[in-house]
């Protein structure tokens, strides 16, 4: 009978679980990796994106996204939207076509595929015969020419793939009618372009390889008219009245030529634009006229060869206007986007889709500004080193940084978003939510993360406090005066580091107060405070040494950071008035900011430090190194990190040369050359390494054990059961925890008297697994909340009856312990029972799906294997699990963050976050709806009223209860260079087989 | 500013005293009972206290029943504080003679045992207890046993190993590898976890039940079947103090019953490898015991649990005294020098030595402690 009870009891519970956690993986924000393709529809003003993964992505209008994965691993060759339709046609490295189209259900669009193909050739022909190297979709939206490697144009009719024989237009019918004296029997060649006559949809234009096109005419199947020229083609462009052919070739030269009835063999024009020397290939070339005025005419490459030979420069030039704009990367491909309803108006901006960012040009404004984009944003543009997310931020804090942010962004074109198509349905963002970046060089970006488009916000740059290596006249922008060809630097991508100590590692926002810490590579602190105007900043340097006096050890590491003595003026937005330097300046790996009594404590593997950033005085320093741990004095690996620093260099040379020294290029790159073979090397020696590994205890010797994993602030019983005192937290690599109580003075002397603190507590856990999460939970179990919450009425005050429980999280065990007396009262075994380990943990509050006002408080965890678990509080019982990312995936797992709502964040590659949800409540997607277009080109004004009412339930939110109940505490960045190498290096060795988590929980 | 100033009333229930006698020299001090440290540590301060850094020693205590018993390694070490009662007395000797030159750190045969506790046991000084039983069994951890032996197939063997939370190495790697199962198609290769290598003289090799090329398939009952290499390795690790491992052992002709005894009693505590010779006589005493008792990895359903208790998760707790000193402010780099200093390893005190002498025994300890470890 009780048994029987409790089933029912638990099944009541499992139901209740449904209500509360799902996982979702919702969407990916940022650049996509390995861009391989762009295309553009005018008609739907999508543009889309294929990866070198199969991945094809469709933008419109921000927060109008979709994502469809073809099957095969395939990259993405050619992107084809098909003319006034919503379809469109993909070419993969597998000599595969696909067909995707955007269908409408329940009144949202979605990305399909409906269709593959692939071209058969007469049975015995070579493979080369029906390898496609050009597509055409038809403006009939009927046809798709093929050019294949052979120089055969095969007719496809779609959406239904099928072969028209008779159209093909076979190389035997071309080379017959070529005259004798052109060819000379030679080989034509591959199809290099293929292009629809933009007056007369029955004329196309076939490129070949060898330098001949040919104007065919579809419905009298001949050629028209042969032009020969001589060069390796490159592509081919008609311009738009359909008198003349634009086309360019591999020697850097372009040409124009007369359509006209008859043959004709003279080129109208021809130019080397950037001559005299050799120059490379100029890859693609288009002409737009302008209704009054010279046309436009832009193309890429063509750069002289010797000199200017590895830059990735699209020219535009427009009259006497010239510029050859300078991308960050290799060019994957450009279009332009053309005013008027039928799109052929006036040229109003140039997209160019580069291997690292998209980069799109106000052609209209005068200067040609960049206007800024919305999504796509290369989060990488330096490499991101951690990651912090903060939740519901009030209006005041959010407007005020969005305003910093507008004064940065003065450089950008006024002009709207010109990519415009579909709908974005989402409901607006129940709450603001800010994810802040930290990157390798010294900057923290501010993004807007409440909703589908992760919008740049705000940029904060750390390296102005600092003297660093870099060269202040190093800049990039500044082109000499006559300088030929005309360079103009375009793009933010930028991932060369001046100075590696730069590094942001931590990151803490207090988003009441506006005060921000930040800390970095080399043991700096910075306080930092939101400020509307520009001032003029001395930064109060503060130098704390957490050795204390252990001696006998030699810090092999980088030198701090020399501080700037002199005032700085500071932009509108965080401005710094206090840096710590810890000494050593080891990497700081643990942060936590308290506003409320203006402490911060920050650790390093050395130790750990509280500083009293109002009177900006250091309150305690405490040293945690362990005597016999060498390898903590070393410095981060600095043998990796000397191959990264000299690969940088060697970057960083080439680019100087670029600007100073032409003369050099053979240098740099044998330098690039021999630094790749030097990475490589040591990659295979990790590759090499045998797969065994050692079965021992961890014990008290092992190296970093007192590094300084987790720091806390709680106000809670540290000392006797009545009376609450401040207390200072702090978690060490090698299992142990230390207490501190604070003294804080009254606020009318919070300025003069002495902040103290003293040690209370200490616990050695003894399975000596790193802490990696400290947390008080008040009388109800539910997580202090955070400071200032309750002074701003935002969250109930804790509960400060029942007693206090303190639950600390090592990568093992979750452990629960009573408050003030520490003493054990439940745990969850992790490791022991599944050999996983706790790489993530946060805390967050889920709202059940049914009812509004019923939530619970749970803890978040990542694992070293990748699975999300939730486990509930204050019984530390498992609740839920869920394979989120691949285990072999480190960078992913170390780089994941999560929200005080229940979702999280993490990198799937270097530029892109893919953002998932394991709460019922808050689930952020993608919500659009696509139209297709009416024939006669008009804007889509009028369309069905979508049933929104689905779409709006979703996210619904209690402002109030949410705020209550999610206390973030753990800090999440990426773990030290040497840890995540380690990984990598455990996870090359590592077994490919599946696991099958069992929770026995 | 030393928190150990003898505080009578209190502390005495706390500290324990410890009268060392070396030759003719008698030295007093006291150690906290709940805080006793390390066997080296302890080791170091006794060649501080009485002046003779470098003077190997082989260190004795009379127990509760008068026996002589050695102090050579942490679990002893903490039975000797344990059982004092108030007073530890302490034999010091010479080891000279026993010293031949073969220790080596970490060097534990049997030979040496021999020889060494046949030093020890030489009934020439004032000791007056000469006998060959020593003690009792129970005064003894058993380090490892086969268990389960009634439940499991005759080609499973299940090993316990006691880890005791001391410094002793586990000492084994596993790989990954294949192993033939019998399947109703007909044999079947799966992926699987085997033993790679034993370290020489660590609680693995030592036991003799464990050897190379044994494949695992439990980890303190849960099957490795599907794990990775880093999840078994996890496991095991977390389940150090208490591993429980089923092994198929590669050498199948052996199974079971007093299979891979032999090994003098097996590891089992060892002083971190520090001090070659304590280990080795603390085997001569454990085979002594096996000798007396029933041997202690044989066969023996051992009620899980039983050391579960006290193993695992007795997390250390250091509330720092009630009487704590007021909270100065600090100013700068003395910071901390009111507050108790945290020394993982030297927590050993002399609440009797004034504190300046203090400072300079902890140096000297450190000092020793980083040339023990390189």
């Amino acid at each position: 009978m009780k048994r029987f009870r409790r089933h029912g009891q638990e099944s009541q519970r499992d139901r209740l679980k449904q209500e509360l956690f799902a996982f979702n993986k919702a969407m990916e924000h940022g650049f996509p990796h390995q861009p391989s393709a762009l295309g553009y529809s005018p008609s739907l003003k999508l543009l889309a994106i294929g990866t070198r993964s199969g991945a094809i992505k469709l933008y419109g209008a921000p927060g109008v996204e979709f994502m469809g994965l073809h099957d095969e691993n395939a990259a993405v060759t050619q992107v084809h939207f098909m003319p006034h339709q919503v379809e469109l046609v993909t070419l993969l490295d597998d000599n595969s076509l696909h067909m995707w189209t955007l269908r409408g259900h329940n009144g949202l669009s979605e990305l399909l595929e409906i269709g593959r193909f692939t071209l058969t050739g007469p049975p015995g022909a070579p493979p080369s015969v029906t390898r496609v190297t050009a597509v055409l979709a038809h403006s009939s939206g009927e046809l798709l020419l093929l050019g294949t490697e052979g120089g055969h144009v095969f007719v496809v009719e779609v959406p239904g793939f099928r072969e028209l024989e008779e159209r093909n237009i076979s190389l035997d019918q071309i080379a017959s009618s070529v005259p004798d004296d052109y060819i000379g029997r030679r080989n034509l060649e591959h199809v290099e372009a293929l292009q629809e006559n933009p007056v007369d949809p029955d004329q196309v234009i076939i490129g070949y390889g060898r330098g001949l096109m040919v104007i065919w005419d579809l419905e009298k199947k001949l050629a028209i008219q042969h032009i020969p020229a001589t060069q390796q083609l490159e592509s081919v462009c008609w311009t738009e009245d359909g008198k003349y052919i634009l086309s360019s070739h591999s020697d850097g030269s372009y040409c124009r030529w007369m359509v006209g009835g008859q043959d004709t063999n003279e080129e109208e024009k021809s130019d080397i634009p950037y001559g005299h020397f050799p120059c490379k290939a100029i890859s693609k070339i288009v002409q737009l006229p302008t209704e009054e005025g010279p046309p436009f005419l832009l193309f890429s490459g063509g750069m002289p060869r010797a000199s200017y030979g590895d830059r990735h420069c699209i020219t535009v030039i427009h009259g006497k206007k010239h510029v050859a704009l300078d991308f960050t990367s290799r060019i994957i491909d450009f279009f332009v986007i053309r005013d008027g309803p039928e799109h052929t108006g006036e040229p109003s901006a140039l997209v160019v889709l580069v291997e690292e960012e998209l980069v799109v040009i106000d052609l209209q404004t005068e200067g040609w500004p960049i206007i800024q984009t919305p999504y796509l944003v290369p989060l990488h543009s330096s490499a991101i080193t951690c990651s912090h997310h903060v939740s519901t931020i009030p209006l005041k804090l959010w407007e005020r940084i969005f305003a910093a942010g507008k004064h940065q962004n003065a450089h950008y074109s006024k002009k709207p978003w010109p990519v415009t198509g579909g709908q974005n349905l989402a409901p607006d963002p129940p709450q603001r939510d800010l994810l802040l970046t930290g990157h390798e060089d010294g900057t923290v970006r501010f993004w807007d993360a409440s909703g589908v488009c992760l919008y740049p916000m705000y940029k904060l740059s750390t390296a102005g406090v600092f003297h660093t290596d870099a060269d202040p006249n190093d800049n990039m922008n500044q082109g000499t005066e006559g300088e030929w060809p005309p360079f103009r630097k375009v793009g933010c991508f930028d991932p060369y580091s001046d100075d590696p100590r730069l590094g942001i590692q931590k990151i803490h926002l207090c988003k009441y107060s506006g005060y921000l810490t930040v800390a970095g590579t080399a043991g700096q602190i910075l306080m930092l405070e939101l400020n509307d105007e520009a001032a003029e900043q001395t930064v109060e340097a503060k130098v704390v040494d957490l050795l204390q006096g252990q001696e006998g050890f030699r810090w092999k590491g980088h030198t701090q950071l020399d501080i700037q003595e002199d005032p700085v003026m500071f932009p509108a937005g965080f401005q710094p008035f206090a840096v710590v330097q810890c000494q050593p300046p080891a990497v700081v790996t643990a942060l936590t900011l308290h506003s409320e009594w203006k402490l911060i404590a920050f650790g390093t593997s050395h130790g750990f430090g509280l500083y009293d950033y109002q009177q900006k005085n250091s309150v305690l320093i405490k040293c945690t190194l362990n005597p016999s741990d060498q390898l903590a004095m070393e410095g981060p690996l600095s043998r990796v990190k000397s191959i990264k620093k000299s690969l940088r260099q060697s970057f960083r040379r080439i680019r100087r040369s670029r600007v100073s020294l032409r003369k050099q290029h053979v240098n740099t790159a044998t330098k690039l050359q021999e630094a790749n073979a030097r990475l490589e090397a040591e990659l295979a020696e990790m590759e090499l390494a045998p797969v065994q590994r050692k079965i021992e205890a961890r014990s008290s010797d092992d190296s970093f054990t007192g590094l300084v994993r987790t720091l806390y602030f709680a106000d809670t019983f540290l000392s006797d059961s009545s009376h609450n005192t401040p207390s200072l937290w702090a978690g060490t690599n090698g299992g142990c925890v230390f207490a501190y109580m604070l003294r804080l003075p009254s606020v009318e002397h919070r300025a003069d008297e002495p902040v103290t603190a003293q040690l209370s507590k200490e616990i050695q856990l003894m399975h000596r697994a790193p802490v990696v999460g400290i947390v008080v939970l008040d009388g109800h179990g539910a997580p202090l909340p955070e400071p200032l919450e309750v002074a701003h009425d935002l969250a109930r005050a804790p509960d400060m009856q029942g007693s206090h429980h303190l639950l600390v999280v090592s990568e093992e065990q979750f452990k629960v312990f009573t408050l003030p007396k520490v003493s054990a009262k439940m745990k969850l075994k992790l490791t022991a029972v599944d050999g996983s380990r706790v790489r993530r943990v946060g805390m967050a509050w889920f709202g059940s799906s049914r009812t509004e006002d019923y939530g619970e408080s749970g803890l978040l965890v990542l694992t070293n294997q990748g699975d999300v678990h939730v486990v509930s509080l204050p019984h530390v019982k498992m609740q839920v699990h869920y394979p989120c990312i691949r285990r072999e995936d480190v960078s992913g797992i170390a780089s994941c963050v999560f929200t005080k709502h229940g979702q999280g964040f993490y990198l799937i590659s270097p530029s892109e976050f893919e953002r998932f949800s394991l709460s019922t409540r808050c689930v952020v997607e993608p919500r659009c709806l696509v139209e297709a277009p009416l024939h006669s080109g008009c804007s889509n004004q009028h369309q069905s009223q979508p049933d929104g009412a689905s779409s709006t339930h979703r996210a619904k939110h209690d402002g109030e209860d949410a705020e209550n109940a999610a206390k973030h505490v753990m800090e999440h960045a990426l773990l030290n260079d040497e840890k995540v190498l380690q990984e990598i290096q455990k996870s090359l060795e590592g077994d490919q087989m599946q696991v099958s988590q069992t929770h026995s929980l | 500013m030393n928190k150990n100033h003898r505080v009578p009333s209190s502390r005495s229930l706390n500290a324990v005293e410890v009268k060392s006698k070396f030759g003719a020299e008698f030295r007093r001090f006291s150690l906290e009972r709940s805080k006793p440290g390390r066997f080296d540590e302890f080791y170091g301060l006794l060649q501080h206290v009485h002046r003779i850094p470098n003077v190997e020693l082989l260190v004795g205590y009379a127990d509760v029943h008068g026996d002589l018993l050695p102090i050579n390694n942490d679990d002893n070490y903490h039975k000797a504080i344990s059982t004092a009662n108030p007073l530890l007395r302490l034999f010091l000797q010479r080891k000279e003679e026993a010293d031949h030159g073969t220790f080596g750190t970490d060097s534990l045969t049997r030979k040496k045992n021999t020889v060494l506790s046949a030093v020890l046991l030489r009934p020439d000084h004032n000791k007056k207890k000469p006998p060959v039983i020593i003690s009792l069994p129970k005064d003894f951890r058993p380090v490892s046993s086969i268990i389960d032996v009634d439940i499991l197939p005759e080609t499973h063997r299940r090993v316990r190993l006691y880890k005791h939370g001391q410094e002793k190495p586990l000492g084994f790697y596993i790989r990954d590898g294949s192993s033939v199962r019998v399947t109703p198609q007909g044999l079947e290769k799966v992926p699987g976890i085997f033993i790679s290598r034993l370290v020489p003289g660590g609680l693995a090799e030592s036991t003799g039940l464990l050897a190379v090329n044994d494949e695992v398939l439990e980890v303190n009952g849960i099957e490795v079947a599907g794990k990775s290499l880093d999840q078994v390795t996890d496991m095991m690790i977390a389940n150090s103090h208490n591993l429980i491992i089923t092994v198929k052992p590669a050498n199948q002709r052996n199974n079971i019953v007093r299979s891979g005894v032999g090994g003098g009693g097996g590891a089992a505590s060892g002083s971190s490898g520090r001090s070659s010779d304590s280990g080795a006589s603390y085997y001569g005493y454990s085979s002594h015991s096996a000798a007396a008792s029933i041997p202690p990895h044989i066969i023996q359903n051992f009620p899980v649990g039983e050391l579960e208790s006290d193993e695992d998760e007795e997390d250390l707790v250091i509330e720092a005294g009630g009487e704590a000193e007021p909270i100065r402010h600090v100013a700068s780099n003395h910071s901390m020098s009111s507050l108790p200093r945290y020394e993982p390893h030297l927590n050993l005190r002399t609440a009797t030595t004034p504190s300046p002498d203090r400072a300079m025994e902890r140096g000297s300890l450190e000092e020793d402690g980083t040339v023990i470890t390189l």
